[in-house]
């Protein structure tokens, strides 16, 4: 008895996880049909690309900046184990470029841009705000999603180009600052080592990065429970299942650039 | 006209609506009475399609709202929402011109801006406004800012989604004066719901009680004292004892 009630439960928790991947699904090739079909809200979409990349620049900076700086000690010190110190350079720059950097942008944005969506589209429907748009004849899906999903898919792999650059320039500074590296050979070493795959995929990882982050952003905006408790889940909701999401994206996406 | 036939709606185990009949002719100011929680708000959105029906047909002038463009229906319409329902992130004259910034109704920027400034006036509020965000407001100034927004496009229909609630009763009363002023001078059909006595004695032309899920009666306002029903009579005489209970 006991045996199938645990059955019975785990049917139903298979099931609801599959209903909302389907319905997340619908939601997002939704955003995707809007991002192409008339009429486009261009000052909504200017005014998205500004909040997520501009406005992010100091967070996904710093964030890259220090994570560089604690990598080149990192592997420094590590190194001198089996007197390897001098891969320093290549080592943060493929740890930068290929996972650290899209990985802690993708996190970054989704504490940042994934909870700042689904508090503000949540609070438009817990206030009619959503409704009072349908009234006057404006989608809300084009109107509120399709801009946000779109500026995130332009704007975040550029995020993710600059916390690269960034991440490669902390550990340049500590090496060069306080490990003795000389200047010109660890560029010419990062310059080097890198290829245009390591580039290719941190930039694509930030492209999916950015439409997960928005687009869960907005689902659970859109699907917020009443009140302020509503808005709170929705925005707590949202936060972990984009840094899942992108955590789990991230393995996938390493998997098909580096391993196949 | 607006006619409901038959209208139904439920959400889970709880029927909202359970078989709602009702005329609204062309250019008169109907007003739905009852308790909170009895699916005014639900009846209303059901007509607007911001909520589906179970079961039921709703005609605007004899054509199923289903079978119409939707763009072309919502035009028609306008509505002030119980708290405003403005946009946060919007200046008060772009609420006001909102539709007449996009869509099928784009106006020159200068144009709706005069327009949005004449509406406000019209609702006694002064230009200065126009350029101040919803939250500078006061409840009584957002709601007249949600009146302009529902009369900006000089829409056929309104709708009025619980017009005074929150507001002191001097304010109650200019709001319904408006109210009552702009759907005459407008000639629109109206639609009002409420549990605001002294709203639908000032708006009024006709008065229906929902209850129970359905229409529980329906008359002019003037035979609302002697409608004969006791649901009616506890309802607008705010009587605790009575048919209705009082713990829903």
């Amino acid at each position: 008895m006991a045996l199938l009630q645990a059955l019975g439960a785990l049917g139903r928790a298979t099931l609801a996880l599959l209903a909302a991947i389907g319905r997340v699904t619908l939601f997002a090739l939704s955003a995707v049909s809007h991002m192409v079909r008339p009429p486009f809200y261009g000052r909504e979409l200017a005014v998205a690309l500004l909040n997520i990349g501009w406005l992010s620049l100091p967070v996904v900076g710093l964030t890259a900046v220090f994570t560089g700086a604690a990598l080149a000690l990192q592997i420094y010190s590590g190194g001198a184990r089996f007197s390897a110190e001098a891969v320093v350079p290549q080592i943060v720059a493929i740890g930068m470029v290929r996972e650290l950097g899209p990985v802690l942008v993708g996190l970054m944005i989704a504490a940042r841009v994934t909870s700042s969506i689904a508090a503000e589209i949540a609070t438009m429907k817990v206030t009619e705000q959503i409704d009072a748009l349908t009234t006057l004849s404006t989608n809300p899906m084009k109107y509120l999603v399709a801009p946000r999903v779109l500026a995130a898919l332009i704007v975040v792999p550029l995020l993710v180009a600059v916390g690269d650059v960034i991440g490669v320039f902390g550990g340049f500074a500590v090496a060069t600052g306080s490990l003795g590296f000389n200047p010109a050979s660890y560029l010419k070493n990062t310059v080097d080592f890198l290829e245009p795959l390591d580039v290719l995929s941190s930039l694509a990882k930030g492209c999916a990065f950015g439409g997960i982050a928005a687009t869960m952003g907005c689902y659970f905006g859109m699907n917020s429970g009443r009140g302020a408790q509503g808005v709170g889940r929705a925005t707590k909701g949202s936060v972990e299942a984009a840094a899942i999401l992108i955590l789990a994206a991230n393995f996938v996406l390493t998997g098909v650039f580096f391993s196949l | 006209m607006i006619e409901l036939s038959n209208l139904s709606k439920a959400f889970g185990a709880n029927h909202v609506l359970r078989g709602v009949n009702l005329e609204i002719n062309k250019g008169t100011s109907m007003v739905i009475i009852g308790g909170s929680g009895t699916g005014k708000s639900v009846l209303l959105k059901c007509i607007l399609g911001l909520v589906s029906p179970d079961a039921g047909t709703i005609t605007l002038d004899g054509r199923d709202v289903t079978q119409q463009d939707r763009d072309a229906f919502l035009a028609r319409f306008g509505m002030l929402f119980q708290g405003g329902a403005l946009f946060d992130s919007l200046p008060v004259w772009q609420n006001v011109a909102f539709r007449l910034l996009r869509g099928s109704l784009k106006r020159p920027k200068a144009e709706a801006r005069e327009i949005a400034i004449e509406k406000l006036r019209r609702v006694g509020l002064t230009p200065d406004v126009a350029d101040r965000f919803p939250a500078e407001l006061s409840g009584g100034m957002q709601k007249r800012v949600g009146l302009a927004r529902a009369i900006a496009a000089e829409p056929e229909i309104i709708f009025f989604d619980e017009p005074t609630t929150g507001l002191d009763p001097i304010m109650a009363g200019v709001i319904n004066d408006l109210i009552r002023e702009i759907v005459t001078e407008m000639g629109a059909t109206a639609m009002t719901i409420t549990h605001d006595m002294s709203s639908v004695r000032a708006i009024a032309d006709n008065v229906a009680m929902l209850h129970g899920g359905k229409i529980r009666w329906t008359g002019p306002v003037s035979q609302l004292d002697h409608s004969g029903d006791a649901h009616v009579d506890q309802f607008i005489h705010g009587r605790a004892e009575g048919p209705i209970e009082a713990v829903r």
